[in-house]
């Protein structure tokens, strides 16, 4: 690189005039099909970012109880329905550090209602990595080191807290753990159902496919929310929680395969014809071994993709269920049961804080429907 | 084929389809073990009094609720005698209704028809917000109305529509003094069709069919996008321009009726997800539907009454589905099914 007097760079390769500015490097040809991808979907800039987000909520999943600073089911029965606190820097002007000021509830005669009064005159500051009540690191590790917690004497509820003096934000976190763990069980279902019918119709054809297609048909005709209402409301009722979760996310995913199942089969029957797969029968591969190593990996991609465009379904089903109380139950924690405490006008209007986890919601499924949009449309990287 | 015999042909397949349907329906309400009157004879015993428990017997045998379960099935659907002779589903006879103790018409009764009413309502929504926004959308793809359009639509999309319900409840009677709950006011509940009565209704509509419709409505525009997009790549339109067309009248006239096609075969896909979401949105909201219902029967396993109500959801999902298959043939008469010789 050369800078020219006039402040201009040039470059110092040699200038071929006529070499051919369309040909595509070498490099790009040869190129495997994943680093194309890869290329095409970091253009489309919503979709990264959607994607890096989501993969950020995944990880942090095994490690809510440090990030938050309560346990799921902490109550703190002198602060029910306590508003959002925020917390400050500033005190009088001066910098001192991320703080806190203490609340006192009141009762107020008047309205029968708890008034939180915000005492402003002692900043109390945020501890860090404190000890505070007891949880378990992804399950296993129990601990009791908390990311930040509140100072002795006052409370940290950014996000308000519930009905029982349980911390919104706390229990947002929690609610993380199973919320968006349904939708990945979920769809593993549907797509072990959907690829497993879907093949079997696409690429033996005859009897088989009619009956296949005529469930599919079936499946998909009905309304879907009546079916899952009338099938959670079979899960027997001293089931665990555990149990139920797995049961709703099944349940979810059995009714999501037909979709999947119609888009497998549409593929099946063109590429059945196609002459590397008769090659293929011809040296006596069977018929499962045809189907997963040269069908299936042809199209792989765009089954990841749609499969992305259905979790937030499953998610919303998840919350919709867990909303009207045939979902998973207290003491599960998810964004749906949460959302059951703001059921009626009275908390939208009093406590609205109470209806925060419609936020997560929005933006996870939000980002799910920008990654599959992305993915979609960087999957292909041959096409213009 | 003509018309009319393809319309009996799809008729047939409906009806096909509703018998499995059924079989499937009366299956999974039979999922739970034990049924409304068993769990009732156990708890008449637990507390000790042995005088409902002769009734709750009584009604165990009139319903055949102890005979095995493809027999319960069959007397159910009306395909072999049950106790009182043929009184299935076919022969009109919806069942009894255990937890309120009356026939299940009289309890679904004037919510039937506006089951039909709120759903209708929210299918004409979504075709007159659909339409423009996605036409509009199209035409001037890549401006802000696109992107605000599009926005708006994602945002219907993600929002769970019980909340959508409850928040525009609240600022709709905040801000334009809209009623809240139900879906006419309590003084004309029970009484006969009147002018005000109808007014009523109409004006409690407003906020269920916005709610239902809306993430319907986001999906269709999308569709319609991408069509219109499509077609306004052609050839064709280049041609219209270039002979000094107005825009709206070359839009209305060319790309929208090629891209029209799908938008009628789509309320397959429409109806199903319409439905469902208004059975939960009447839960939240408390219109007097099918919905609130639903849930009720399901969780006291009322079988009959959650089972016709079942019924009754699908066979509104069947029959719309097959009018929009008939409106497609209708509008395409390129389209042409099985059935004729290939």
């Amino acid at each position: 690189m050369t800078e020219l007097p006039d402040g201009r760079y040039v470059d110092d390769e040699p200038f071929d005039p006529k070499a051919n500015i369309q040909a595509l490097e070498r490099r790009d040809l040869d190129a495997p099909n994943r680093v194309l991808v890869w290329r095409k979907f970091k253009q489309h800039k919503l979709g990264l970012v959607s994607g890096i987000f989501l993969l950020f909520c995944y990880l942090i999943l095994p490690f809510v109880g440090f990030v938050a600073p309560y346990t799921a089911n902490e109550r703190n029965s002198d602060y029910l329905y306590a508003p959002p606190q925020s917390v400050h820097l500033l005190h009088e002007g001066k910098f001192i550090g991320p703080f806190v000021y203490p609340t006192v509830a009141e009762a107020d005669l008047v309205t029968f209602q708890w008034k939180f009064v915000t005492d402003t005159t002692r900043p109390m500051p945020l501890q860090f990595f404190c000890e505070g009540s007891d949880y378990h690191l992804a399950g296993l590790i129990p601990s009791n080191r908390h990311l930040f917690c509140a100072p002795e004497g006052a409370t940290v509820f950014l996000w308000g807290s519930d009905r029982l003096g349980r911390d919104v934000f706390s229990r947002i976190l929690y609610g993380a753990q199973l919320s968006l763990t349904v939708g990945l069980i979920g769809i593993s279902v549907s797509f072990f159902l959907g690829i497993g019918f879907g093949s079997i119709a696409g690429y033996f054809g005859g009897k088989i496919d009619w009956v296949i297609n005529r469930v599919i048909e079936i499946l998909r005709s009905l309304p879907e929310l009546p079916l899952w209402l009338a099938l959670s409301a079979a899960v027997p009722s001293n089931w665990g929680p555990v149990a139920v979760f797995f049961i709703i996310s099944i349940i979810l995913g059995i009714l999501d395969w037909p979709g999947l199942a119609r888009s497998v089969r549409a593929k099946f029957l063109s590429l059945r014809e196609e002459e590397y797969v008769r090659a293929a029968e011809m040296m006596g591969a069977s018929s499962g071994r045809v189907i997963r190593k040269h069908l299936l990996p042809n199209f792989m991609s765009h089954l990841i993709a749609s499969a992305t465009l259905s979790i937030p379904a499953m998610i919303l089903g998840e919350t919709a269920l867990s909303f009207l109380g045939l979902g998973l139950r207290a003491p599960a924690v998810s964004w749906g049961v949460m959302l059951n405490d703001a059921q009626n006008l009275a908390s939208i209007e009093i406590y609205p804080w109470t209806a925060i986890p419609m936020l997560p919601i929005i933006v996870v499924v939000l980002a799910f429907n920008f990654l599959g949009d992305g993915l979609r449309d960087s999957l292909d990287p041959y096409a213009d | 084929m003509s018309i009319l015999r393809y319309a009996v042909y799809r008729f047939g397949t409906m009806l096909l389809t509703l018998l499995v349907v059924s079989a499937l329906i009366f299956l999974i309400i039979n999922l739970p073990p034990g049924d409304y009157l068993s769990n009732q004879i156990a708890e008449l015993r637990a507390s000790g009094q042995s005088a409902g428990v002769a009734k709750a017997e009584f009604l165990r045998k009139e319903y055949a609720l102890d005979r095995p379960l493809w027999q319960q099935y069959l007397i159910w659907i009306g395909f072999i005698p049950g106790p009182q002779g043929f009184s299935g589903l076919i022969q009109g006879d919806f069942g009894w209704s255990f937890e309120f103790d009356r026939p299940v018409a009289d309890i679904v009764g004037e919510s039937l028809w506006l089951t039909v009413l709120v759903n209708l309502a929210a299918v004409l929504f979504v075709y007159l917000v659909a339409l423009p926004l996605g036409v509009l959308a199209a035409a001037r793809s890549k401006t802000w109305v696109d992107y605000t359009s599009a926005f708006v639509g994602y945002l219907g999309l993600a929002t769970p529509n019980f909340l959508l319900a409850l928040i525009m409840f609240y600022y709709g009677h905040k801000y334009f003094d809209l009623p809240i709950g139900g879906l006419m006011d309590p003084i004309y509940e029970g009484q006969p069709m009147t002018w005000d009565k109808a007014k009523s209704i109409l004006i409690h509509l407003i906020v269920p069919t916005f709610v239902i419709g809306t993430s319907g409505a986001a999906a269709m525009m999308q569709r319609l996008r991408a069509n219109m997009l499509d077609e306004l790549g052609k050839p064709y339109v280049e041609t219209a321009i270039a002979k000094g067309m107005s825009p709206p009248r070359m839009l209305a006239k060319y790309p929208l009726r090629m891209a029209f096609n799908p938008f009628v075969a789509d309320i397959g896909n429409l109806l199903p997800s319409m439905v469902s979401g208004s059975v939960l949105v009447s839960v939240v909201l408390g219109l007097q539907t099918i919905g609130p219902t639903l849930l009720t029967a399901l969780k006291t396993q009322d079988q009959f009454l959650a089972g016709f109500v079942l019924m009754f959801v699908a066979l509104l999902t069947l029959v719309g589905t097959m009018i929009s298959d008939l409106l497609l043939v209708l509008l395409d008469p390129r389209i042409r099914y099985e059935g004729r010789d290939a």
